[in-house]
């Protein structure tokens, strides 16, 4: 059981660290355009075949996945960040702050996500920078509630009660009852965020919102490649979309092997 | 007279939610960079002089404070003016109504498809725990949840219509047919390929969600005391399974209405479907900020339809409900 699990996390690994690398070590030279080279079919020259400028498609895959990945990463860091303040200041603050922060909590849940993703991109005029924004801002409701909840379950738990009845102050409760147990969840809460970051990046930018066109970011390949599908060059959709759902997968499964770790009795069935 | 009480609670709810979505959004909108003239002139804005830029934009109303804008915003909206779209020239409320009409087939196809085929997959996976059939259909859900809905859309393109010329490639009704002579077949016929990609989006919440319930239904003590009698497979799952599922399960989907939504503006972009879901992105890259915020709202008002008739339907179904209410007020 330890040992599957450990494996999982190796090759989830191995799996997200790979793009990264080819990233960096392909030269772009290959996303030159090479009008000798047009609309070539995959093979062993080009993996993923070239598109209508001859430009490589696998080399363009890698590079815009390191850019997704890099996008998804900074963006479901910060909403861990914005999750994880908002739930300890909703469970700490008094009853007046809780009330405040659980009606953002449901404000931000009952406005469609992909609408409020687009209106937040929309409103810092695109650009990566309003991909990270998006994202950060409309994925951290599920997380902060989780923590809320987390953290008043604690605060009633019978060993904290017995803590502070033994005269431990605050900090001491704090620090060496409910962090220990706190930070794992909020960690794995964070990295469960990623899938879903990367997802709805992809997504806002194949919408059009964002990235400009010469960044080979996979949601605008895949945009561009659908004016170019009833010609049956499918590869420029299909390797594209599949590196992305192999990395959302790894992730997805990275981030729940790592839970197992920390709250095995959910894993036991 | 509990019913009523409930319904008023409801409103107003509603109300005071699209109240703090409608000033919220308006201050987003108001502090952003974007400038909505240039946006809606767009590549012409070299051959626009000043004058005429501040024409198009005292046209628009554009030239007030924002706040004063708001105000006559709010009060057209209460009169039920949501303003003129930018891009389509026309009343916000008649093109939210057009698109919706199209939006509205499409997403309830894809409502009950997914519904239909994750209660199925999950009731199926339940009564088959531990074997293949289960972990086939675990899979299946874990990797339709990383895959990207508008891939799928896109896959589903290559193989049915380029491939296998079987399906439209896009669009609503046929082209160059006028519009009388579009037949509801027409319409069916065009919307298979996104109702099925559609529905790949919510198929796999729900038949995790059964899953986890049924197995949970499986371990109680009436259902060992039915298998002991000798009651097994559909008949079983028939008298104690599905009696107990089904409502969990419905008051989810209903819950879904947000990323049935969001999901149907991917694949109506993927398939040129004329419904809200492109005009939303239309509204979102091109600048047309009446439209986006009438959209805005109309969506919000759908999820909260979506969440309060999954209410409903717990009310009238299950009666410890209705006692919760009346202990609450």
């Amino acid at each position: 059981m330890r040992r599957s699990v450990y494996i999982r996390i190796c090759v989830a690994a191995v799996l997200l660290l790979l793009p990264l690398l080819l990233a960096a070590l392909l030269s772009s030279d290959r996303l030159a355009t090479q009008l000798d080279q047009r609309n070539l079919a995959p093979g062993l020259e080009h993996l993923f075949g070239t598109d209508w400028l001859g430009r490589d498609m696998f080399t363009r895959t890698m590079k815009g996945l390191a850019l997704s990945i890099g996008v998804g990463f900074l963006a479901a860091v910060a909403s861990g960040l914005i999750a994880g303040s908002l739930g300890l200041m909703a469970a700490t603050l008094g009853k007046t702050v809780d009330r405040i922060i659980t009606w953002l909590i449901d404000l931000c849940l009952s406005v469609p996500h992909l609408v409020l993703l687009l209106l937040i991109s929309f409103v810092l005029g695109g650009g990566v920078k309003g991909v990270v924004v998006a994202v950060a801002l409309s994925h951290w409701p599920s997380l902060a509630r989780l923590m809320r909840a987390e953290i008043l379950a604690l605060k009633a738990s019978e060993y904290v009660l017995v803590a502070k009845q033994m005269g431990r102050s605050a900090w001491w409760i704090a620090t060496r009852h409910m962090l220990p147990h706190l930070l794992p969840q909020f960690i794995v809460g964070t990295l469960l965020l990623f899938p879903h970051a990367i997802l709805h990046e992809a997504a806002i930018t194949f919408l059009g919102m964002g990235l400009s066109p010469h960044q080979p970011a996979i949601g605008i390949i895949l945009s561009e490649s659908m004016k170019y599908l009833s010609t049956g060059m499918w590869w420029l959709a299909f390797f594209p979309g599949l590196c992305l759902f192999v990395v959302v997968r790894a992730f997805d499964m990275l981030a729940r092997s790592l839970y197992q770790f920390v709250d095995p009795a959910r894993f036991q069935r | 007279m509990r019913a009523t009480r409930m319904l008023m609670f409801q409103l107003i709810r509603l109300v005071l939610l699209l109240a703090a979505v409608s000033i919220i959004t308006f201050a987003l909108i108001s502090v952003s960079p974007i400038d909505p003239v240039q946006a809606y002139i767009g590549a012409d804005m070299l051959r626009v002089g000043e004058e005429q830029r501040a024409a198009i934009a005292a046209y628009w109303g554009l030239d007030q404070p924002p706040i004063e804008r708001f105000l006559h915003w709010l009060k057209a909206i209460v009169q039920g003016d949501m303003g003129t779209s930018m891009i389509y020239r026309e009343p916000v409320l008649e093109v939210i109504k057009d698109r919706f009409a199209h939006s509205f087939v499409l997403l309830l196809a894809a409502w009950l498809l997914s519904g239909v085929i994750g209660f199925a997959a999950g009731s199926l996976a339940a009564m088959k725990q531990g074997t293949w059939i289960d972990r086939v259909i675990q899979w299946y859900c874990y990797a339709l949840s990383s895959t990207p809905a508008f891939w799928a859309g896109l896959l589903l393109l290559i193989v049915f219509t380029v491939w296998l010329p079987i399906f439209p490639v896009g669009l609503a009704v046929p082209a160059g047919v006028s519009a009388e002579q579009v037949t509801w077949l027409d319409r069916l016929y065009h919307m298979v390929l996104p109702a099925i990609t559609l529905s790949l989006v919510g198929i796999s919440n729900i038949a995790l969600h059964t899953r986890e319930k049924l197995l949970e239904v499986l371990g109680s003590d009436y259902v060992r005391f039915a298998r002991a009698r000798g009651e097994q497979g559909f008949l079983l799952w028939r008298r104690h399974g599905a009696r107990n599922i089904m409502l969990p399960a419905i008051t989810l989907q209903f819950a879904s209405f947000s990323e049935l939504f969001g999901g149907a503006v991917l694949i109506e972009q993927v398939f040129s479907y004329p419904g809200l879901g492109q005009a939303t992105v239309e509204a979102s890259t091109r600048g047309d900020v009446p439209l986006l915020m009438g959209i805005v709202l109309f969506s919000t008002l759908f999820v909260f339809v979506g969440n309060a008739i999954a209410e409903w339907i717990y009310r009238l179904v299950d009666p410890r409900i209705k006692e919760g209410y009346r202990h609450e007020t």
